[in-house]
């Protein structure tokens, strides 16, 4: 059974009557990690939003777990990890992690050891009582994803999650995200801006274009697991990466200027 | 040491001003009622502490009750109108006008309702007085919940109650520690400058009004020392009350 | 111009709301002979109707109507509010524009100025006014004293929130200002001035409705009779008998406060152009 079947979504905005996304075709399967590209505008957020329940599509159906998307949110079937971490001010590192637990109705006992395996699974142990703002963005984004995963979800939602990150962190959160995607076996639905950072990550990379939202091309990555820092410099790291940057080009000749800048920055 | 040598020129501030003061009073012979010395106003923040004290207490009480039932009140108002999106932002301009009300110009009002002796009728000054910012700041708080942070909670099937909760009110709470500030020295203006129109004879606010109709200033500037200590101790209890409560800021003494 | 119509209809529409609440909690408790918190009656609570009516009336034997009079009462205290507000508000801007070059006199007297606005400063009112007062010169008399506590009310708070304003300038833009080699001077005019505006304006809002209740309080111990201070210190004396003329002065004392209010914000809107949201 697959975990997330998006089946005919289409999703209108009245206000300005944008369509940003149209009639959308994807079905994921357990253990997959599949990113969403496409430059500003394609609806990659909006679809992940949409599986999310966080937005209702205008038309079609969106499955996850077999069940409602609606009904899977009630569930707490999915963690969400945002660009900014939204992490809560006013609770340490170990509480934001907890706080998930404690909507699920977790006691402290459980609460308590879970956390504690979630700040080792991050290597934040010793900022567990430390507030946010103590953090740098590299670490909220680790207790981000900490607090994601403290409940073991079947679906991990991650939107451009490493953005607002210099290259350097970027490059180790990629790695340590493998690392735990691999330990806990999840879906991982991942939308990022970086044609690299998607070849890298994933099984699966989904091309999207803009104005409508649509599926361009879908480009399977076979390379081999666990990847390292080195698979980046291997010959097939390179075809795959030329092939999604050909789907991204393929699609319009009349690239806007910000399409063209995120071609650019990823060369 | 560092913190001394900081604190060094508001020291030497203090001294320069009072010296001054005190020199120059003594050596023009400018009478006393006209600016008494600094060390004839101490004496007799001394001499008559017998009288200041009490006075102070009991109008210290009156603006304490004030603040209490203003601010209880406000908060209340706050969740009420919070509740309701809508209603919060088309009454938002009234609240702002009715921020801009001279509203001790309504003191006499309030000793009319409630007897001008009784120390009510400046609880209802005090307490009016601090209604409006620690509501208007409240319910500001209470809209300012990042949107991302409440549909994170949405993500785990949050109800509006545990988002409440867990989002709007930590959020607010600063927003209302500001207002808490600012109607601590609301409430001790309202029950003194209340009193400047009528109250009970062992107020600070009649004591004050008394000393300075009679050219007593000696004793009125000691009733204004006595209403600033207890001004800064209302304000400092707040302040502590802050840190403890809104303890994750970086940083709680920007006042 | 649809959005400031409904806006217009909401204000309006709450107007009648509080009438009515108004009358509907005098009815109830006063049918119901309820006195706490305070007995209500004609006299505790005079119908909206007898309070404007009073403004037609004169309120006293052969004088003008009382809205004539205070009408009159109000430019007088508006006056004082006004002068105290505009010198305040300059002397204010200018010590925070010294301070903010000078760090050993920002240490020196900016803990009094914080200071000064946790402790309850209105009640030293009386005191300068008698003491300023006899040292005015003769156009000055009676409200030049007023206006003075109006000065310091509103001094304070535009001294600490400037400041507070022209650090706040982004600190990237200040070295961009030192790679350009600006006078200290420039910077101010065009970085610092710029940047503390909105912080300005919200000290300025603050002080306008303070320089008001400045200006009112003033008035009690200069015994002034030319003012809304005035009006109400005398028409509380005889609450008991004509309660509806001091509440029309106070109505007017609240239009005058909010009148004060708008034309700070509207000055604002002209002056700062950005940040909508800051017009609260």
């Amino acid at each position: 059974m697959s975990v997330v079947e998006i089946k005919g979504v289409t999703k209108t905005f009245a206000q300005g009557n944008i369509t940003a996304l149209e009639n959308i075709e994807l079905e994921l399967q357990p253990g997959e990690f599949v990113s969403l590209i496409g430059p500003s505008g394609c609806g990659k957020s909006t679809l992940l939003r949409v599986v999310g329940d966080l937005t209702p599509p205008t038309h079609g159906t969106v499955t996850v777990n077999g069940k409602p998307a609606h009904q899977a949110r009630k569930d707490g079937d999915y963690g969400i990890v945002f660009q900014d971490s939204v992490l809560f001010d006013w609770r340490t590192v170990a509480k934001n992690i907890a706080l998930p637990l404690e909507m699920l109705g977790w006691d402290r006992e459980r609460r308590r050891t879970r956390v504690e395996e979630m700040l080792d699974l991050v290597e934040l142990r010793s900022f567990a009582d430390h507030h946010p703002w103590q953090l740098s963005g590299g670490m909220q984004q680790r207790v981000s994803i900490a607090r994601a995963l403290s409940f073991e979800p079947a679906l991990l939602l991650m939107d451009e999650p490493f953005g607002a990150l210099d290259e350097m962190t970027r490059e180790r959160l990629n790695l340590e995200l493998l690392s735990i995607w691999e330990k806990l076996g999840s879906t991982v639905v991942f939308v990022t801006h970086s044609i690299s950072e998607a070849v890298f990550l994933s099984t699966r990379v989904v091309v999207m274009s803009p104005r409508p939202g649509r599926i361009a091309g879908v480009v399977e990555i076979d390379l081999p697991n666990p990847r390292t820092a080195e698979t980046r410099y291997t010959p097939r790291f390179f075809e795959l990466v030329t092939k999604v940057r050909e789907l991204l080009r393929s699609r319009g000749e009349h690239l806007l200027p910000e399409e063209e800048e995120l071609l650019e920055a990823d060369r | 040491m560092k913190r001394i040598v900081e604190w060094l020129p508001a020291l030497a501030v203090f001294v320069l001003v009072v010296g001054l003061w005190e020199g120059l009073v003594r050596a023009l012979h400018v009478q006393q009622f006209l600016l008494p010395k600094p060390s004839t106003i101490v004496s007799v923040f001394w001499s008559d502490r017998h009288t200041l004290w009490p006075a102070g207490w009991y109008t210290f009480k009156e603006a304490l009750g004030g603040f209490a039932i203003g601010s209880g009140l406000g908060i209340l108002a706050a969740t009420i109108v919070g509740r309701f999106r809508t209603l919060g932002t088309a009454l938002m301009p009234i609240f702002i006008a009715a921020n801009a009300v001279p509203i001790i110009a309504f003191a006499p009002i309030f000793g009319a309702w409630f007897n001008p002796i009784s120390p009510r009728s400046k609880m209802a000054v005090a307490g009016v007085l601090c209604f409006l910012p620690v509501m208007v700041n409240t319910l500001r708080g209470l809209n300012s919940a990042k949107p991302r942070q409440i549909e994170l909670m949405r993500s785990y099937a949050a109800s509006e109650l545990e988002i409440w909760r867990r989002v709007r009110v930590p959020t607010a709470l600063p927003f209302l520690f500001t207002a808490l500030k600012v109607a601590s020295v609301l409430a001790m203006i309202g029950a003194i400058v209340g009193e400047y129109f009528g109250g009970s004879l062992n107020a600070l606010g009649v004591l004050i009004n008394n000393a300075a109709d009679v050219f007593q200033f000696p004793l009125a500037w000691a009733g204004i020392l006595v209403a600033s200590l207890l001004g800064i101790a209302l304000y400092g209890a707040v302040v502590a009350a802050e840190r403890v409560v809104v303890r994750w800021a970086p940083d709680t003494r920007d006042a | 111009m649809l959005a400031h119509l409904r806006r217009a209809g909401i204000v309006a529409l709450a107007v009648v709301v509080l009438v009515g609440l108004w009358e509907l909690y005098h009815w109830i408790w006063a049918t119901a002979g309820w006195t706490w918190p305070f007995a209500v009656n004609d006299t505790s609570m005079p119908h909206v109707w007898t309070i404007f009516k009073a403004f037609g009336q004169p309120a006293q034997v052969n004088q003008p109507s009382l809205i004539n009079v205070l009408l009159h009462k109000t430019a007088f205290t508006a006056k004082e509010a006004a002068v105290g507000f505009a010198v305040g508000a300059v002397i204010g801007f200018v010590l925070a524009v010294v301070l903010v070059h000078s760090r050993l006199l920002q240490r020196g007297f900016l803990p009094y100025i914080v200071v000064s606005q946790t402790v309850p400063i209105l009640a030293i009112a009386p005191m300068v006014v008698v003491w300023v007062n006899p040292k005015l010169p003769a156009p000055l008399q009676g409200w030049g004293a007023v206006a003075v506590i109006a000065t310091y009310l509103t001094f304070f708070p535009v001294t600490i929130n400037t400041l507070r304003g022209l650090q706040a300038a982004d600190q990237r833009a200040l070295e961009l200002m030192r790679t350009y080699a600006a006078s200290r001077w420039s910077v101010l005019w065009k970085l610092r001035v710029p940047s503390s505006l909105p912080y300005l304006f919200s000290a300025l809002r603050l002080s306008a409705t303070v320089s008001v209740v400045g200006a009112i309080i003033g008035e009690l111990p200069t015994g002034l009779q030319n003012g809304l201070g005035g009006a109400i210190f005398n028409f509380n004396e005889y609450y008991s008998i004509e309660p509806q003329e001091l509440w029309a002065t106070d109505v007017i004392a609240a239009f005058l406060g909010i009148a004060f209010f708008v034309l700070v914000v509207m000055a604002e809107k002209a002056l700062v152009r950005r940040a909508p949201e800051n017009v609260a």
